[in-house]
């Protein structure tokens, strides 16, 4: 057991030193979900949204439950090209000839990705605080909006793993996670209610989980405990199923890629 | 002399849908030598190197690492092997001191056991001074330094090298193959792949040549050169639509032992050079064959490598990477 915290905890600190010397970009990692889509495109649709449709007081509070998913969505699809990288030089080939349990390296993935998804969260709620957005449901509204981002971004980044493992080259890797992440975030209700959609697009967006995610940060954000808390449990019941599925699927794929 | 035996390998097969990488590869190493698998890419010997230290499972065969099977007890392999790729796998962010941290937290040293072993290491491959600057700021030569410094630190029984001197300069090679006879000196047992003969004859105590995924031939790089017997006479010729002609007047003479025809000419395997020689010329003239060049020498490792594969290790057919 020491062994194993031994492993893990060497492996995360690399992922960090790693984001830590490469300082552009985690500058853009950490700006642009808060730049491009909550001031600009917060700020742009001010006016040009229909309060009667968003039922919120203004787009940028109820944008901010978007942005908050979007960003755990594009760090967990992101989260395997570290992982990629070390498989095309062969430095995961020399991890796995060390004694190492062959789920550690997975693990501290997990455990850097999650991580920074939180800070990100965060800071992206103090961006939207300047702007006027108090979560209506306080610190602990927080936490579960935390506990929700984790939840889904487990089953993200376990997809982005298994992908980087089994894709042919990294061109390919970045092809498919170009191809889903603008599609996942318009059909879901981050930027539009479900209500304020065309009929096929708001039925396509109902089996998106970012819906689920978002429909429950929403009114941590905007309402309160008693609108939130039956969203907050509808989603938990959604993610568990979601990382089931895709932890199930991905294992396989560690599995075969590691040994 | 009997020897203690330090990888046993028996009837190894790998394969990849149809294509068999290795099949029915069967050798042993013994404790202290340095083993030698050589032959061009594709031909096998990454796969047999992967396999060895627990990175791939054979289609059927065993292989086993100081009597533990590569499979079976993967763990207990991976504790005895060090391991240097090919690749110069380097995390570019990274210190030369911080991959050595890394991989003596995964190898579970105590802080303190790692910091020792770390700084005799930058001091064996000379990367004290640039131990702290991060790895992306290195040479070719410096990382593989510190390439072999991390195939070190768990202080390993056998150390695994694959092409240790792939695309290196001439310099650094030679840096290269002196580490390697000291770690030899030191007792440890190594096996690597490398695609140069003069490599495999400089630094291995025996070969294997592969190709093709079998065994061609196995034996120290001084029984494989007297195995083929007799020394090489080569002839190029002015005009090579003699070159049959020349090749049946000589074939049954007493003083040649093989006679084969070339692109640009003949290679004859001679038992002593005095007696051969002027029958090669007296023929030649009397054919009216006008030799543009002669050349006499001794077998190198290269016409073991013609002699058993039938072809040049320089005729490589790019293949497409082998293994994951």
């Amino acid at each position: 057991m020491t062994e194993y915290w031994q492993e893990i905890s060497a492996l995360t600190m690399r992922w960090v030193r790693r984001l830590s010397r490469e300082k552009f970009s985690m500058l853009f990692t950490l700006v642009q979900p808060m730049l491009f889509w909550l001031i600009f495109f917060g700020n742009l649709f001010q006016r040009a949204a229909d309060v009667q449709v968003t039922q919120a007081p203004d787009y940028i509070s109820f944008l901010t439950a978007g942005v908050v998913v979007m960003t755990v969505l594009n760090n967990g699809l992101a989260g395997g090209v570290d992982l990629l990288f070390d498989k095309e030089n062969g430095f995961l080939e020399r991890l796995m000839t060390t004694p190492i349990h062959r789920t550690s390296v997975i693990l501290s993935r997990f455990i850097f990705v999650m991580t920074i998804t939180s800070l990100q969260v965060l800071v992206i709620l103090g961006v939207a605080f300047l702007f006027g957005v108090q979560p209506a449901t306080g610190l602990l509204g927080i936490a579960a909006i935390l506990m929700i981002g984790m939840l889904f971004g487990v089953g993200l980044t376990a997809i982005s793993m298994a992908m980087a493992f089994s894709v042919k080259s990294h061109g390919d890797f970045f092809s498919v996670l170009g191809f889903l992440s603008l599609p996942m975030i318009f059909l879901s209700s981050a930027l539009v209610p479900l209500t304020g959609m065309p009929a096929w697009m708001g039925f396509l967006a109902r089996f998106n989980p970012m819906t689920w995610a978002i429909d429950a940060v929403r009114p941590l954000i905007l309402s309160g405990w008693t609108e939130a808390l039956p969203h907050v449990g509808m989603v938990v019941i959604v993610m568990v199923i979601f990382d089931a599925l895709c932890l199930y699927g991905s294992a396989k794929v560690f599995r075969r890629a590691m040994g | 002399m009997d020897r203690a035996i330090a990888i046993q390998v028996s009837r190894l097969t790998k394969a990849y849908d149809k294509h068999m990488a290795v099949s029915d590869l069967s050798f042993e190493v013994y404790a202290g030598e340095i083993f030698g698998l050589l032959g061009p890419n594709g031909a096998g010997k990454s796969t047999t190197l992967r396999t060895l230290i627990t990175l791939l499972t054979p289609t059927s065969g065993t292989a086993s690492i100081l009597g533990h099977d590569t499979v079976r007890e993967a763990d207990v392999v991976r504790r005895l092997i060090g391991y240097v790729p090919q690749e110069r796998a380097i995390d570019r962010f990274l210190t030369g001191r911080e991959h050595l941290q890394l991989l003596g937290a995964l190898y579970h040293l105590s802080k303190a056991e790692a910091a020792k072993r770390i700084a005799e290491l930058l001091k064996l491959v000379e990367l004290e001074e640039a131990a702290d600057r991060a790895a992306k700021t290195y040479s070719g030569g410096m990382k593989r330094k510190l390439d072999i410094a991390c195939g070190l630190l768990p202080d390993p029984k056998i150390l695994f090298l694959d092409e240790p001197t792939l695309g290196l300069d001439v310099q650094s090679r030679l840096r290269i193959w002196d580490y390697v006879r000291m770690l030899k000196e030191r007792g440890m047992t190594i096996v690597m792949t490398t695609n140069y003969l003069d490599e495999a004859d400089q630094l291995c105590d025996r070969l294997a040549i592969i190709d093709g995924g079998k065994i061609k031939t196995l034996g120290s790089p001084a029984e494989l050169k007297i195995g083929l017997g007799g020394d090489i006479v080569s002839l190029t010729l002015k005009d090579p639509g003699k070159i049959p002609t020349l090749v049946s007047a000589l074939t049954n003479q007493p003083a040649m032992r093989a006679v084969k025809a070339t692109p640009t000419g003949l290679d004859i395997r001679v038992e002593s050079p005095e007696k051969a020689l002027p029958a090669i010329l007296e023929s030649a003239n009397r054919l009216d064959c006008q030799l543009e060049f002669i050349e006499y020498h001794r077998p190198r490792l290269d016409d073991v490598f013609i002699a058993h594969t039938g072809r040049s290790m320089k005729d490589d057919i790019p293949i497409e990477k082998e293994g994951v």
